[in-house]
């Protein structure tokens, strides 16, 4: 079904009510004069667009959602559904060809049993785009007839409509609510039917990670649900390797460009250090998996490692250092400049050389601006997911040696869930408590940090 | 005497005095080294970074053909424009014996061994030229047709020596060459990488991005719009910003599970379409519009709201007439940062199944579809040299992409930004 065409629809359809309102309006402005208006033409306008475009986009959604579903329910009643088998996977994968076939995204069906199908479909499909169609116009047009018919010269159109744009904007705003919520609910339900299976305890204490996916879907063996070892290459990937890296490079390069740069020189080199936060993380990982993590191995083997790993966590850890380089800076650069003139003129008039009023004076007054920037830059490491699935490995390793292989989190939910197995099984739904891990565990460091940053700014203002 | 006269002078230079001068700006002249150490740093390896991509890349923008010129007045092929319209056009073609045809005048010009070289759907491209101009069938014409992988591999100095030597006999006879491929940006996934071709990849972010714009842009001006403009102060208010804010850090891969959680339940139909690969990136870029639209709206200056208010425009259209039209750079500016960042994301995408093989350009918005992060994710993952190139020629396309997007950003922030 087009929803494209039914909102388009939608859209002519207001628009044509929006022109014959303003008509109406003219009309009675010419008849009655401009003082006896209660609102501008536009404002009749706008009130009967409102009005049929806003009911019938908002079951345009809602019809597109459950459609479907009455397709199905449709073609399951024919006939020739009745040969299908009773439940299971051949029976979806049986009605998802023959609607493929259906809808033309397939041009014949690999099952013949299903071939049967393709008929009834097509018809369901038909009906209920002939009913939702139907139904869009009927629904548009009762709203725009019975707001039409409210217009009178004294109608208080504007406050109605005013109102209305009101509560749409309470409404977008409240998206970022849902939206939360949403994340919070999906990870929960399904973190809650994981620790049904496998107990928290064996989750977060146990140092062997190995789930496997051809196990059967009820009973899970929990010594092989143990997340330390994902924990621990997390940490050590995106805030130990990484940190390394991006602390002092983004701090000295934010002290170099607030303090020593001159204008010219920083015109250029902050949208070239804004380039490298803007390269896609893909291309981190690509550029990390084909160069860096290569160069690692040859240089620790001519250093006389004994079998290094190809997918070593230095590699991964470098490059990811090197893309937080320009967010530590921005940070640092933010905390530093927050810092009151005062303090450096008096520091400087003291006799202090520049780099003396940095490290004792500007760098102190500034640190927990600072310190709060490095915690979001970590929680942006450990979320970080790109790199560390093209450039680290799959395999879970407990161990303090950089140049072995290991495993983060994210790595680990991507392994997880772009799997054969289904929804209902033990390993999916590892990923998702994985997923409420990572998520509680950055929120705890950008709610710390955000607090630390709002007070430091209260304490120079 | 002129000792002590030195020392009233200046009473502090003393010799220690001096050597701790001279020990001070050292560690000053060190402290400036190490700074611009830590730029350079960076500026190499994103200079490196480049580099790499671009010599790797340049092999991906071009592919090894073979040169075979076809007699059509010997072949006895029969078709018009009418009978050669549309899908049917290829399919009479290839009934009527156009691929045996090619190979016969391929062994011919090159070779037995050559010819076996030759590109298994090569026939294709000799028949979409006969589509395109059916006047063809009635005279010779030289066609530049792909090579297999193997040969390509064997021009580049790669492979088996076998490959090599016969790569290297070809193009001394000026029989086998690398061309420049426009069919790089006209094509889509294959196999064979001197096949593969993006625009497959690129439609389907195109298709993604729309639907991000559509719903991200209206829902987060609004949300600013209302948090700045007439929220009021309470709890409720206060609920809003901290998830914004908190929306604003939350991993991308966070939304990816959302979207396979919450969406894909609701579309269980709609795997890998560029609709839901949308909605989940708008999600994800509402945030970044929401603050930057906020700062955009605080920075208008309060006079014109109270000079608007004074002669009389009620509140909504203070904000609709006056507030919005000058904050809309700025808010433009956030927009299309937004974009750029969602335009390079992967991870969001590999959760809701993006992840797919996609041999031709999606349809429409619920057709299955990848986007050109996620093609450049699974070409990484091939061995063939070929697609090592063709993996870095598409990286530089999507960064020229975003480097056109965050130019124009900068060049709206420095066009229309005002200071009050």
């Amino acid at each position: 079904m087009s929803v494209t065409l039914l909102l388009l629809l939608v859209l002519g359809f207001g628009l044509a009510g929006w022109l014959a309102a303003r008509a109406r309006a003219w009309s009675f402005q010419r008849r009655e004069g401009v003082r006896a208006m209660k609102a501008l033409p536009t404002y009749h306008a706008w009130y009967v667009a409102l009005w049929i475009v806003i009911p019938a986009i908002v079951f345009v959604v809602a019809w597109s959602t459950i459609a479907p579903q009455l397709v199905v329910q449709h073609v399951l009643a024919s006939p020739a559904a009745a040969s299908l088998p009773e439940s299971g996977f051949l029976r979806d994968s049986m009605l998802a060809e023959a609607r493929a076939v259906a809808t033309g995204a397939a041009s014949a069906v690999h099952n013949q049993d299903a071939a049967d199908l393709v008929e009834p479909f097509r018809e369901a499909i038909r009906r209920y785009a002939l009913i939702g169609i139907a139904l869009t116009m009927l629904i548009g047009f009762i709203g725009g007839a019975w707001s039409f018919l409210r217009l009178r010269p004294d109608f208080t159109a504007r406050t109605r409509v005013e109102r209305t744009v009101m509560t749409l904007l309470l409404l977008a705003s409240l998206v970022a609510i849902l939206t939360t919520f949403g994340i919070v609910v999906s990870l929960v339900f399904e973190t809650i039917r994981f620790f049904g299976m496998v107990s928290p305890i064996d989750f977060l204490f146990g140092t062997h990670w190995g789930p496997n996916p051809m196990s059967g879907a009820d009973n899970p063996d929990p010594t092989r649900y143990g997340a330390i070892p994902l924990f621990w290459g997390t940490i050590f990937i995106g805030a130990i390797i990484a940190m390394i890296v991006a602390i002092p490079l983004g701090l000295m390069s934010a002290i170099y460009l607030t303090q020593y740069a001159r204008p010219a020189v920083r015109s250029w080199i902050k949208p070239a250090l804004e380039i490298l936060a803007g390269v896609p993380t893909v291309v981190y990982g690509y550029f990390a998996a084909l160069t860096i993590a290569p160069a690692i191995r040859d240089i620790a083997i001519s250093l006389g490692a004994s079998n290094p790993s190809s997918e070593s966590a230095l590699a991964a850890g470098l490059v990811m250092g090197v893309m937080i380089i320009p967010f530590v800076s921005s940070m640092a650069d933010d905390s530093i400049a927050a810092v009151p003139q005062a303090m450096r003129d008096g520091s400087l008039a003291m006799g202090a050389t520049t780099s003396e009023t940095i490290r004792r004076v500007l760098v102190p007054a500034a640190l927990p601006g600072i310190v709060a920037g490095i915690m979001l830059a970590i929680s942006r490491a450990i979320g970080e997911t790109m790199i560390v699935v093209m450039a680290a490995s799959t395999a879970a390793n407990l161990s303090a040696n950089p140049l072995e292989s290991m495993t983060t989190v994210t790595v680990q939910i991507v392994a997880m869930l772009t799997g054969e197995a289904s929804t209902e099984h033990h390993t999916t739904l590892s990923a998702f408590a994985l997923g409420f891990v990572l998520f509680m565990v950055t929120l705890a460091l950008n709610f710390i940090a955000l607090r630390v940053v709002k007070r430091f700014r209260e304490a120079y203002e | 005497m002129s000792e002590q006269a030195a020392s009233l002078r200046a009473p502090t230079r003393t010799p220690a005095f001096e050597a701790r001068l001279k020990k001070r700006y050292a560690a000053e002249r060190r402290f400036r080294i190490a700074g611009i150490a830590a730029i350079g740093f960076s500026i190499f390896v994103l200079a490196f970074l480049l580099v790499t991509m671009a010599l790797n890349g340049i092999g991906g923008f071009q592919r090894a053909e073979l040169t075979v010129p076809i007699d059509f007045t010997e072949a006895g092929l029969a078709g018009d424009r009418t009978s050669l319209a549309g899908t049917a056009g290829m399919q009479s073609l290839e009934n009527q014996g156009l691929p045996e045809v090619v190979a016969f005048f391929a062994e011919q010009s090159l070779g037995e061994e050559a010819a076996a070289e030759l590109g298994e759907s090569a026939w294709r491209e000799v028949a979409e030229a006969i589509i395109a101009d059916p006047a063809l069938l009635q005279r010779e014409a030289v066609f530049e047709l792909p090579a297999t992988s193997d040969l390509a591999g064997g021009l580049s100095g790669e492979g088996s020596p076998e490959m090599q030597a016969l790569a290297a006999q070809l193009a001394e006879r000026g029989q086998l060459e690398k061309n420049f491929d426009i069919g790089f940006l006209q094509r889509s996934d294959a196999t064979d990488p001197q096949q593969a071709g993006i625009w497959g990849a690129l439609k389907g972010s195109m298709l993604t991005m729309i639907v991000t714009l559509l719903l991200a842009f209206p829902i987060g001006v609004m949300a600013a719009l209302y948090l700045e403009e007439y929220a009021p102060k309470n709890r409720w208010t206060d609920i809003i910003e901290l998830s914004i804010n908190n929306l604003a850090a939350v991993p991308s891969i966070i939304f990816g599970l959302l979207g396979l959680a919450v969406f894909l339940t609701i579309f269980p139909n709609l795997r890998s379409a560029p609709l839901i690969g949308g909605m989940t990136l708008a999600l994800m870029t509402l945030p970044v519009i929401v603050i930057s639209g906020r700062n955009a709206i605080k920075a208008v200056p309060p006079s014109i709201r109270d000079g608007a208010l004074a002669i009389g425009a009620s509140p909504i259209q203070v904000v609709f007439h006056h507030v919005l039209p000058l904050a809309l750079p700025g808010i433009l500016t956030g927009t299309i940062i937004g974009m750029a960042r969602a335009l390079g994301e992967t991870a969001p995408l590999l959760m809701i199944g993006m992840r797919v093989f996609v041999a031709s350009p999606p349809e429409d918005f619920t057709s299955a579809a990848t986007v050109l992060p996620m093609q450049i994710f699974l070409w990484s993952d091939e061995i063939d040299r070929g697609f090592v190139e063709r993996t870095s020629a598409a990286i530089i396309v999507l960064l020229l992409f975003l480097l056109v997007m965050n130019g124009l950003a900068i060049y709206l922030r420095n066009k229309f930004e005002k200071k009050w």
